[in-house]
């Protein structure tokens, strides 16, 4: 049985934002030659982001918090604080969009390496063990499942004073059942492989089993949803922020700045046009770059 | 069939007990006690500790929640501590709303995804194929934080098409200006829906025109329209309907967003008020109310299986 045969299972509901993975089915031809030129800008993309969320306080961008000129000035060249203009209460919009990368990216990364971690630790469980650690496993995932991700998040709003932390805490719990069934499909799917039953034959424990059998093959496919679920969670993010409800001002956020920014459309559209197209680049390359990451995987794993 | 469908069922019965749980424990927990709220901030602790008692919160979490469940079985979700409205009729109140905006937003993913996912799959790779995944993958990047205030500048703002905000109910306004209303914030949820929809049933297609009964229609002299309306597409509305599950999700999350941002009277609005004020009866009773819906919905699209593809029936779906 090749995991392939699984991909259907694999296909897991991410119900915060971007991801149904559609089977990879090794029949239908990508479409390589657009994909080449989309990737390779999506990763300039990511780079430049990265960057400039790593280093922002470094850049000659000023501070996010401390006004620079009068409010909602159009954008104008000349200085780069002033590049994407001013928002309401005057303060440089590169410079917040650069802080609020800084958020989204902490948050999108740590709660879903944290997410991937957790579940496909409790995902290999379950799918090793089988039986009753299995059923619980699998009942408690079906558990989170049943919220629709945004409501999850709003519910835990109500109790955690919204923090980055607790924060990072809610995306984190959101991702976890995601994790769980794309592992536990995966180990399944390996654990029914004659090496596997060599190795058992040959006296070894489940600890080797898991470590040294299982986990080599189970991680990389797994690793490949991460820009996936990354981009899930920097939109349920922007979502939370959208709502209020995500990190309180005057941290900026993508998702805040759309916000503050609607009511003043008509006569400012930058002020929401600017953020919503970073969140959207930002998305997108992560999309690409799992789509990338996916089919290359898919490829060697023919063989 | 008979035995996996009922334990199919006991286990979608068990998942809803551990979300009512879970959501009433989780939310008695909420700083700002209902009591607290009921009161006012200058409550003295005798005033909360007899109201606590009056509302039966000095009780276990237990019997709280055993209590909480008798009364939600009777359709009784409680009372808001803020308006004193029937959370029951707030929540009947707003389904009409909401359940617009999904099938609204569904449909319009539908009637843009199958067409193109057909012209995609007679060519695949071809380059009317490269550029409709291209903007299949981006509408998949537009949240609908993102699509709402887009969308009203495009149409509301720029060409007054149609409402910045607001709803207008069909008994008062008619279906006309009800469509009206409701056709911007069921675009904002349906964009991502398309690119999801259309990555699917592409797949789906391209790998059914190659099976062999394909090639047989073909043999036959039938045209190649009739093969793959009739022959390809049939087979793949199975999975259409598995993703429909999926992204139902998505859009009542999505209709959280959109409510709030257009001012629409349905149920996501109402988690969001009675969030951001504190009515844990109202927020509670909504947040569980959805979540079984959705149970309900997964585990009958789960049993549809059965009825659309007869080779779902006999073999075991582990």
């Amino acid at each position: 049985m090749t995991v392939t045969a699984h991909a259907s299972d694999m296909a897991e509901p991410l119900s915060g934002g971007t991801g149904l993975a559609p089977s990879n089915d090794p029949l239908v031809p990508a479409s390589q030659k657009t994909r080449s030129v989309m990737v390779y800008l999506s990763f300039v993309w990511l780079g430049l982001v990265l960057f400039s969320a790593l280093f922002a306080s470094l850049l000659p961008v000023g501070s996010y918090e401390v006004p620079i000129g009068r409010p909602r000035q159009m954008p104008q060249l000349g200085s780069l604080e002033m590049l994407l203009g001013t928002d309401q209460l005057g303060r440089s919009v590169l410079a917040r969009v650069i802080y609020g990368a800084r958020v989204s990216l902490l948050v999108g990364t740590v709660s879903g390496i944290a997410g991937f971690v957790i579940g496909t630790t409790f995902g290999m469980i379950g799918g090793y063990f089988g039986r009753k650690i299995d059923a619980v496993i699998t009942v408690v995932t079906d558990a989170l499942l049943a919220f629709p991700a945004l409501i999850l998040l709003l519910a835990l709003s109500s109790i955690l004073t919204p923090s980055l932390q607790t924060l990072m805490i809610g995306l984190t719990l959101i991702v976890v059942p995601t994790f769980v069934r794309l592992s536990r499909a995966t180990t399944i799917a390996w654990n029914s492989r004659e090496f596997i039953r060599a190795a058992r034959n040959m006296g070894a424990g489940n600890t080797r089993i898991i470590s040294r059998e299982l986990l080599p093959n189970v991680l990389p496919p797994i690793a490949t949803y991460l820009p996936i679920v990354i981009a899930a969670l920097i939109v349920a993010e922007g979502s939370l922020s959208f709502l209020g409800l995500g990190i309180p001002p005057p941290t900026p956020s993508w998702g805040g700045m759309i916000a503050s920014g609607k009511d003043v459309i008509a006569n400012y559209p930058a002020l929401v046009f600017i953020p919503a197209g970073v969140i959207f680049l930002t998305v997108f390359s992560l999309n690409q770059a799992g789509d990338f990451l996916r089919v290359r995987l898919d490829r060697t794993m023919q063989d | 069939m008979l035995r996996s469908s009922s334990s199919r069922v006991a286990r979608s019965l068990l998942v809803i007990l551990i979300v009512t749980f879970a959501v009433t424990a989780m939310l008695s927990l909420a700083p700002g006690s209902v009591a607290g709220v009921i009161l006012g901030e200058n409550a003295t602790p005798d005033q909360v500790a007899a109201l606590n008692e009056k509302l039966g919160l000095d009780q276990p979490i237990l019997v709280q929640y055993w209590n909480w469940m008798l009364n939600a079985l009777q359709g009784d979700l409680g009372n808001s501590a803020i308006t004193g409205q029937s959370v029951t009729a707030a929540i009947i109140e707003r389904i009409p709303v909401t359940l617009e905006l999904a099938i609204l937003a569904v449909s319009i993913a539908l009637m843009i995804a199958i067409p193109l996912a057909i012209i995609s799959a007679t060519r695949p790779g071809s380059r009317t194929d490269r550029v409709i995944n291209a903007f299949s993958s981006m509408f998949l990047s537009i949240p609908a934080f993102v699509a709402g205030p887009v969308l009203i500048y495009l149409f509301a703002v720029q060409f007054n098409l149609f409402p910045v905000n607001g709803w207008s109910r069909i008994e008062e306004d008619g279906l006309l200006l009800n469509l009206r209303s409701a056709f911007l914030p069921a675009l904002a949820i349906a964009l991502p829906e398309v690119a999801s929809f259309h990555r699917l049933l592409r797949t789906d297609l391209i790998t059914t025109l190659r099976e062999d009964y394909i090639a047989a229609a073909r043999a036959k002299g039938m045209t190649g329209s009739f093969v793959l309306l009739r022959h390809a597409f049939r087979p793949s509305s199975f999975s259409l309907v598995t993703l429909f599950g999926i992204n139902l999700g998505r859009a009542i999350g999505g209709a959280v967003i959109v409510e709030s941002l257009f001012s629409l009277p349905g149920l996501g609005q109402l988690v969001v008020t009675s969030i951001s004020a504190r009515d844990i009866t109202m927020a509670t009773g909504v947040v569980v109310f959805t979540a079984v819906v959705y149970v309900v919905i997964n585990m009958l699209i789960d049993f549809s299986y059965g009825f659309l593809d007869p080779r779902v029936r006999k073999g075991s779906t582990s």
